[in-house]
């Protein structure tokens, strides 16, 4: 898996609520969850996001609750990757059940800056800075999860029987 | 096609190792993949006893659990839906929500399908209702899931996909987690509750503390803590990150399961090698009033240490502290008094029984009385959905779980997370306050 996109970068704890705010839940449509994403944090992002942008953040992102709406705004919205320091647990199996890509790296997460170009090679784990020329290592998810996002999430898992 | 492997009794590594023991959360997850050993690391295949959803995230499961191509769930006893979040309906969206899990449970013919008239806040209302018992493994599209640790159970917090595989196959997938061990000792002060604790414990080790780990209470203070606090302590452990929190079983687990469902309990006890990360001891009489400011739970203050806060509206209710002794504890302290000129004081039962049971007990006269208002059963304001939403730079104290931003509603308004007796005396005194200044 392979993606080159341009920065949009957050701190810590961006949670759930400013991610996706509960007060569009009454609708699992994509696009128009796409179109509320992040407004409480930033109201600039739904307008300057473009496809295939990454996301960058630090500690904890995703915090808070189960909302799949969460990730799939994310998603709808056209960001490619997510790089953060570390990951609410939920966030992070419901990422990897939509096919949503993540990767956890305190030193990318510290190094890159808003508006960095990042080239991402995850089968071979390497985040590759195209603005200051870096390298950053991230380590390649475990197998099991390999497997779901090779069988193109959980739902299509489950569909060919490759979990059972 | 990759095929998952998920049967290895042991890693690779570690086959011929002595092991340590298990933890109570390791126990479970080991009983519940068919293994008689699991460790912090491995990935298991795990075999579920319930599987919950609610108004907002079921209508995302249904969809990818038709996409599956199942035509029936592995269960029907076993998937439960709870119409709580924005219901009764708040808007014609989410009527269209509530309506897509009826006729799916319908047509799945669900035994335990919840709509209003029979729901109550999810949390409160499946330990009432018996639906989960110590021992149990339990995943729910909800995040407060990890409520059911107060009975012994393995109960976490999922997306809608795991709720729909978890419907589909009757299993989730998970990575055994490492533990965080937390002795309790001595006895809480009066009008102080479990709330105050896990404020104090998520104070102490921020929200990522137990980031991807169990939380695991123990020991001699867990006697004098009601199967209400512990619910309670167990419903915020995610507000720490943790995978989950579970309470060791004893008497008054026993004592509430018989009372509430059919079901046998099984009851897992930690090893004595069990490994912990770290262990941590609280004095439960050390406990004082503990408020978290906006707009992280962690951000944690005792009322001795708080200067004025005005506020202008008070929730009590929410999973986390809707049951009946949190509005008894609110009662007693308003009994008598009158909500404080300029602050809206909105009162939420958990569940149709505890609505039922504060009615019986005079505790919704004395909230109507001294002028706050009494809610049917929802989730409503806790997450911003309806039924008091704050609006441009408005404060309120709620015995809710999360004060993020627009939480409640304007990304101005600020939420203070504190116990239903705090929450009941600043509604009496305008501001911030303990219970003792009212009293």
């Amino acid at each position: 898996m392979k993606m080159t996109g341009t920065v949009i970068k957050y701190g810590d704890n961006v949670d759930t609520d400013v991610i996706i705010p509960a007060r569009y839940l009454n609708t699992s449509d994509h696009k128009e969850l796409a179109s509320h994403c992040m407004e409480d944090l930033d109201t600039t992002f739904a307008s300057r996001v473009k496809e295939g942008d990454i996301m960058v953040a630090g500690w904890n992102f995703g915090c808070g609750s189960s909302r799949e709406h969460a990730p799939i705004a994310i998603k709808a919205s056209g960001i490619s990757l997510v790089i953060a320091k570390s990951f609410a647990r939920i966030f992070y199996r419901n990422s990897i059940n939509i096919g949503l890509a993540i990767v956890e790296s305190e030193a990318a997460a510290d190094a890159i800056a808003e508006g960095n170009v990042i080239t991402a090679d995850l089968d071979n784990g390497v985040l590759h800075n195209e603005t200051t020329g870096e390298d950053y290592a991230v380590e390649p998810f475990p197998a099991f999860i390999q497997t779901i996002i090779e069988n193109g999430g959980l739902v299509e898992s489950i569909k060919n029987g490759s979990i059972q | 096609m990759v095929r998952t492997v998920l049967t290895d009794k042991l890693p690779a590594h570690t086959k011929g190792l002595k092991y340590m023991g298990m933890t109570m959360t390791q126990k479970i997850l080991a009983a519940h993949a068919g293994l008689d050993k699991v460790e912090a690391g491995q990935l298991v295949l795990v075999n579920l006893d319930l599987v919950l959803g609610n108004d907002i995230t079921s209508p995302v499961a249904i969809k990818a659990f038709n996409q599956m191509g199942k035509e029936s769930v592995f269960d029907k006893e076993k998937v439960t839906m709870v119409m709580d979040h924005f219901a009764p309906n708040k808007d014609i969206k989410a009527a269209q929500q509530c309506m897509m899990c009826r006729d799916f449970c319908g047509a799945q013919d669900i035994t335990n399908f919840y709509d209003v008239g029979q729901m109550g806040i999810e949390h409160a209302l499946l330990p009432e209702k018996g639906l989960v018992v110590s021992g149990d493994a339990v995943i729910g599209a909800d995040s407060h899931t990890c409520t059911y640790g107060a009975l012994g159970a393995f109960s976490t917090g999922v997306g809608s996909t795991d709720m729909a595989c978890g419907m589909a196959i009757g299993k989730a997938w998970f990575k055994v987690p490492p533990a965080l061990r937390f002795e309790l000792k001595g006895k809480l002060n009066k009008y102080v509750s479990g709330k105050d604790v896990i404020l104090h414990i998520i104070g102490m080790i921020g929200v990522d503390g137990a980031l991807y780990k169990s939380m695991e209470f123990v020991g001699e203070g867990l006697h004098s803590l009601s199967m209400a606090d512990r619910l309670c302590m167990a419903n915020m452990a995610i507000e720490a990150g943790a995978k989950n929190g579970i309470f060791a079983v004893d008497d008054i687990t026993k004592e509430y399961v018989k009372a509430h469902s059919d079901r046998e309990p099984v009851v897992y006890e930690a090893d004595a090698d069990a490994e912990y990360e770290k262990t941590y001891v609280i004095d439960l009489s050390e406990i004082k009033h503990t408020v978290a400011f906006p707009h992280l739970p962690e951000n944690t203050h005792t009322t001795d240490e708080i200067d004025e806060i005005r506020i202008q509206q008070v929730v009590i209710g929410s999973c986390t502290n809707g049951r009946l002794e949190d509005l008894k504890a609110a009662a007693e302290i308003m009994q008598g008094k009158k909500v404080a000129k300029g602050v809206r004081c909105i009162v939420i039962p958990a569940t149709q029984k505890i609505y039922l049971e504060a009615m019986e007990a005079g505790y919704l006269k004395t909230f109507i009385e001294c002028g706050a208002v009494v809610s049917t059963p929802t989730c409503g304001p806790c997450l911003g959905g309806h039924m008091g939403i704050l609006a441009e730079n408005e404060r309120a104290v709620a015995t809710t779980n999360r004060n993020f931003i627009d939480r409640m509603g304007h990304t101005t308004s600020e939420i203070y997370l504190a116990s239903p007796e705090v929450a009941a005396a600043s509604a009496v005194m305008g501001r911030i306050a303990a219970p003792e200044e009212v009293l």
